[in-house]
């Protein structure tokens, strides 16, 4: 147990250091370094006054160099200044936007888990009834369905026809302050059920199939038809049974969902106004403000590091063969 | 052959590859089957909802939204094709190189391979195309770069059962080089989950293409595309619903019928599966 944990941390550390290179590479991209976007367009700038922001952001040093400092920022989370006209350190930009983000993504997750297993379990166990077949296509569906696009005809629907939901916002702008706590629960509740619906439609569609999977591969395993043959009642194979095996891989899963989950955030906090990283990153990208662009990849891309690193450390607890340290 | 065959002979491939012929139809042919010139601006015929004579109705600047639609499809297709066939060609690479060198070299790309993995691809592309410009050739070469690592898992896990295999091994006595074998032996065997996971690419690359589009950093207007298509639907939600409906389908069946395929070649190709 504890070599697995070691060893899962020594290649988490590994991986943060590649996050670092590959997140310091892009920002090498620009032709002309990374200050032609700040000086290309502005011909007030002297060839004089360049020289001294090259001087100033060190990049007149070798790349190593350039990088390790780079680093020591990143370390204190001072990410530079926003391009933007308000000009405000990045972190701080970003640290009042993390929690939302955080925020509806768990909460997706959750939501995933909790409608997408039952329904996988419920088509393994009535496999190729109409049931099984509806949930096949909803499935397929989900796979395919263009994210923006559901959010645009959700708005249409609930929005727009028929007034039910608000479409845009995480809360009420107007007599918001005045609202008791309940009421403030209602209405980001209210708020939130279209963008967690565009958020865990996919979601629930894969988690829902693969479930149903692999229900159905330990279904047919030899200890299941021994413990049948046992006369064990139906309901104790399925759910005792075959069901601990069939989750047990949905751990890894739910890691490896992470980045998909994370990006779709871009999407729907962009069209449906929620003060979020994804809405912050859409607009640095469309003002070319580069010091958030960057902030952002790199923290998201840690972030999702993190939460595969949890997930394995979930698996080794949860999966006794590595928990009792049997060699397998 | 065969293969197009037992395609056929299943009713969801078959319509699959039915609505993608149609497609390649109509992104080659466009000119000739569009009703109307996509970019033709006519104010007299604003935001005119379906009739016969623009049987999907005319957009916030009078051009007809079915031609539009046409025009957008060989936009998709053409960038998905190119980027897929990027990524195809990256993964199937290094996948090959990692399974059948081993060791420190696949070490080295499998770790790779991890660390690209973190990064949610929408940021990721979403950085890239900050710091470049949203051309189209710029956007599949990012779609393309982005999106391998699936596959190189795949036909990493494929070559190391091939490697095994007597004729990679009587290849080898014959002093055949690395790359011989690789590109001679092993990829060729290695076709049927290629060609799976490009069909599945085919689909996500559309997805992705669109939703770049939407978000105003991937094709950009007035060259139509299903995605930018949708911006102008969004806009016009409470007077011209079917702006924002009939892109959205395109994209949804488009990447269907591509999933779908996949999904059936992967039965055709891999029988063993069902057993």
């Amino acid at each position: 147990m504890i070599s697995f944990l070691l060893k899962r941390f020594l290649s988490f550390l590994i991986t943060l250091f590649g996050i670092t290179i590959i997140s310091f590479s892009i920002i090498h991209l620009a032709p002309g370094g990374p200050l032609s976007p700040l000086t290309e367009f502005n011909p007030k700038i002297s060839p004089e006054y360049r020289e001294k922001l090259v001087k100033m952001y060190g990049l007149d040093k070798p790349l190593y160099i350039q990088y390790w400092n780079w680093l020591k920022g990143v370390i204190k989370l001072d990410f530079g200044r926003s391009f933007s006209l308000d000009q405000r350190p990045v972190w701080d930009k970003i640290k009042e936007r993390l929690p939302v983000t955080i925020f509806i993504n768990v909460l997706s997750l959750i939501l995933i888990f909790l409608i997408g297993v039952p329904i996988g379990i419920y088509s393994a166990v009535k496999a190729e009834t109409l049931f099984d077949r509806a949930v096949t296509i909803i499935t397929f569906i989900g796979y395919a369905m263009p994210s923006f696009w559901l959010a645009i005809i959700l708005m249409m629907i609930f929005g727009v026809k028929l007034h039910l939901l608000p479409i845009s916002g995480l809360h009420s702008t107007i007599g918001y302050e005045q609202m008791s706590t309940l009421q403030k629960i209602w209405d980001w509740t209210k708020h939130l059920i279209c963008p967690l619906f565009v958020a865990t439609f996919g979601g629930i569609a894969g988690i829902s199939r693969y479930v149903r999977n692999s229900m159905i591969e330990v279904l047919k395993a030899d200890f299941i038809l021994f413990a049948r043959a046992k006369g064990l009642p139906e309901k104790v194979v399925i759910y005792k049974h075959a069901l601990r095996n069939a989750l047990l891989p949905l751990i890894t899963i739910l890691g490896l969902s992470l980045p998909g989950l994370i990006g779709g955030s871009v999407i729907f906090e962009t069209i449906f106004g929620i003060p979020g990283v994804g809405q912050l990153m859409w607009q640095a990208v469309m003002a070319r403000d580069y010091p958030v662009i960057m902030a952002n990849l790199f923290l998201i891309s840690i972030l999702t590091l993190l939460g595969n690193f949890l997930a394995d450390i979930g698996y080794a607890l949860a999966d006794p063969r590595i928990r009792l340290g049997d060699k397998h | 052959m065969e293969i197009l065959k037992k395609l056929l002979q299943n009713k969801i491939s078959c319509l699959s590859l039915i609505v993608i012929c149609i497609l390649v139809i109509l992104a080659i042919f466009a000119p000739y089957l569009a009703p109307y010139d996509p970019f033709n601006i006519n104010v007299n015929e604003i935001l005119q909802p379906p009739s016969f004579k623009h049987p999907l109705g005319t957009d916030l600047l009078g051009r007809d939204v079915l031609s539009r639609m046409i025009y957008a499809s060989r936009i998709s297709l053409e960038v998905s094709l190119v980027a897929v066939g990027i990524s195809i060609s990256i993964g199937t690479f290094l996948g090959a190189l990692a399974g059948y060198l081993g060791g420190i070299v696949d070490q080295i790309i499998c770790r790779f391979i991890d660390i690209m993995l973190c990064f949610p691809t929408i940021f990721l592309i979403l950085a890239v195309i900050a710091y470049l410009e949203p051309s189209i050739l710029n956007i599949m070469i990012v779609i393309g770069v982005t999106s391998w690592m699936g596959v190189a898992r795949l036909v990493r896990a494929e070559i190391l059962s091939l490697k095994q295999r007597d004729f990679v091994q009587i290849a080898k006595i014959y002093g055949a080089g690395t790359l011989r074998i690789i590109f001679k032996h092993l990829i060729p065997n290695a076709l049927p989950p290629i060609l799976v996971s490009a069909s599945l690419g085919l689909g996500q690359a559309i997805l992705i293409e669109s939703a770049l589009s939407f978000l105003g950093i991937g094709v950009q207007p007035p060259t139509p595309s299903w995605g930018n298509m949708l911006i102008e639907g969004k806009e016009t939600l409470e007077v011209a619903w079917w702006l924002s409906v009939f892109p959205g389908v395109a994209i949804l069946i488009t990447v269907l019928a591509f999933t779908l395929l996949g999904e059936s070649l992967q039965e055709v190709l891999n029988p063993k599966k069902d057993k």
